[in-house]
């Protein structure tokens, strides 16, 4: 007797988690360790219950099925992922071209034991088709002590480049992410502003500029910003930021 | 307007019908190329570029009261213009526009005296000329929007339900067959009934009454799959129930509301639909929630897009449609004038 393949069903509809429910119950050897009504909330399911496989909503409020996909990919040890769709022409297409397991609604049955019998853990190949889908993710996602954190993005106020990991400021606390100023940069070019070589601030967050004194006698600007004590410095090549938002 | 369904189904005969006189934009057009001919006339007779505009004014002592005239006999003429065929219809309009310049003759006759105003037969063969020119235009108008109003009922279908929420509902509705078979019932009933409508012909106005039932079952399907997270607010007790409006005026608007307001927001939100008469006019009127960059953008145009463009070919300028997007509400108001049945 192989041991029993652990289900998470993530989907914003009730009835469509019920139908998925029902369709489950009947198959033997499954367990359904938890049922969530969008990304964000099975993927903090799934690091507490370790599943074998996630299926997953593609449309789902607060973080979608193809960037809880993304965020899974941290976890301990990933789960297969299976999407769900009732239509999404542009995501199937997608999809197809990258065998990556989808199952449209309604659901068959036979096709539900099909996918589930051959679910496999995404390929970083298949990753990087979905990544594409995704033209900005909502959270980032953050290794802690065997943990992933998910910090929206919403709630960032900086970002600053260390040895070998970013710092990512809260209001909060600070976490070190995985990832390059630049390609955040150029993911989120409307919320973030690069004051620095080595810094991106969020443009909310800016409460305005100051004049500082060096002891060598220069002058120099620096951010002050809403909710901290602390500024950042910005560098002689980023000045003209200052007058671009000053004015 | 009645024509005899074809025995090929998908050929559609054009219904020919005089111009519709109590609509503003055939007024408007009638006083448009009815002057452009007088200022025509007028250049015609006068020797220098200078002096057509005092033969336009000369010209309009006499031509405006002659359109006032007409215009007015035509606007009380148009319930018996409806009824009539196509030949004798014509026949009533070229009649009545005789009457109308043999009586403005008179009126000039005692205004300028007899000596100066030409002989009947001069008046009804410039009367005759321009009403034929006119309704061969408005002919040509009809023809040339004719196809058009066949291609409503396609533009209907192609502001037709989302796949996604079909399927959806079809999942929904799955999900409720072994433990509530009766409300399971009640949803495919509702989908068939809105089907029915997105299947049929849609060229012909419908009561804003069955529009109104119509969305109420659209909507009964969506609170099944979205249950407390869909709120519905009707204020719709001055509604004019029998009052004709396109079918499916309001459903796509309905539906993108959902799509784009409710269904991005994890606890939801509510919709808020307001029908009132103000004035002979009917103002539609809906609201949801929004939240930039929270929904998906695409589609919510074509639908609006669509709305207008059948708007257009009902009512020409007499309906409208205006949308609007502030920080966290997303707004459609409709006007449309008041067709009683």
């Amino acid at each position: 007797m192989t041991l029993p393949l652990k289900v998470l069903i993530a989907d914003d509809e009730i009835p469509a988690r019920n139908r998925l429910k029902s369709l489950l119950a009947d198959i033997p050897n499954i367990v359904i360790a938890g049922e969530a009504g969008n990304g964000r909330d099975v993927l903090s399911m799934a690091a507490e219950e370790l599943p074998d496989v996630l299926l997953l909503d593609i449309r789902m409020p607060v973080m979608d099925g193809i960037e809880a996909a993304e965020h899974a990919q941290k976890l301990y040890r990933p789960p297969a992922i299976i999407f769900t769709t009732a239509y999404d022409a542009h995501a199937m297409q997608a999809f197809d071209l990258n065998a990556v397991d989808y199952l449209l609604k309604p659901i068959r049955m036979e096709r539900l034991q099909a996918a589930l019998s051959k679910a496999h853990a995404l390929r970083p190949a298949q990753m990087q088709a979905l990544h594409a889908m995704l033209p900005q993710r909502t959270h980032f996602s953050i290794h802690e002590r065997g943990r992933v954190l998910l910090v929206p993005v919403g709630n960032v106020i900086y970002l600053r480049a260390e040895l070998k990991y970013l710092t990512v400021r809260t209001v909060d606390r600070e976490y070190l992410l995985e990832d390059s100023l630049a390609q955040i940069e150029q993911e989120f070019p409307e919320r973030f502003l690069r004051i620095h070589r080595s810094c991106l601030v969020t443009r909310d967050a800016v409460q305005g500029f100051e004049r500082r004194q060096e002891e060598d006698g220069e002058t120099h600007w620096v951010v002050l910003l809403k909710g901290l004590q602390e500024t950042l410095p910005v560098s002689r090549r980023q000045q003209h930021i200052v007058r671009e938002l000053g004015s | 307007m009645k024509f005899v369904p074809s025995i090929k189904q998908n050929t559609f005969f054009i219904p020919v019908a005089p111009p519709d006189f109590r609509n503003m934009g055939t007024c408007l057009r009638i006083l448009v190329i009815a002057n452009l001919m007088g200022l025509a006339a007028a250049v015609v007779r006068s020797e220098k570029i200078a002096g057509a505009w005092q033969e336009f004014l000369a010209i309009s002592t006499t031509l405006e009261p002659f359109l006032l005239a007409s215009l007015l006999v035509l606007y009380m003429l148009h319930p018996v213009l409806e009824k009539l065929p196509h030949r004798q219809g014509i026949t009533v309009i070229l009649g009545s526009e005789l009457a109308v310049a043999a009586t403005i003759r008179l009126f000039n006759m005692q205004r300028f005296g007899m000596e100066n105003v030409s002989s009947l037969a001069h008046w009804w063969l410039l009367t005759l000329l321009a009403t034929c020119t006119l309704l061969a235009y408005f002919n040509l108008r009809n023809r040339a929007l004719s196809p058009a109003l066949v291609e409503a009922r396609l533009q209907a279908l192609q502001a037709r339900i989302r796949p996604h929420f079909l399927f959806n509902s079809i999942n929904a509705v799955l999900s409720l067959i072994r433990d509530e078979p009766r409300r399971a019932e009640t949803a495919l009933e509702d989908l068939a009934d809105l089907f029915r409508v997105l299947m049929a012909d849609n060229r012909q106005l419908v009561p804003l009454a069955s529009e109104v039932a119509l969305c109420r079952q659209y909507l009964a399907l969506e609170k099944l799959r979205l249950g407390h997270r869909l709120h519905v607010v009707w204020n719709i007790g001055d509604m004019p129930e029998e009052a004709l409006v396109p079918p499916l005026i309001l459903q796509p608007l309905l539906e993108n509301a959902v799509y784009h307001g409710i269904e991005p927001v994890q606890e939801g939100g509510e919709i808020v639909i307001d029908i009132r008469l103000v004035r002979d006019q009917i103002n539609i009127h809906v609201s949801n929630p929004f939240r930039p960059g929270a929904g998906h953008h695409a589609g919510n145009h074509m639908a609006v897009e669509n709305i207008r463009e059948r708007l257009a070919l009902h009512f020409d300028y007499e309906a409208s449609l205006v949308s609007s997007a502030s920080a966290d509400l997303y707004e459609v108001s409709i006007l449309l004038p008041y067709r009683k049945p």
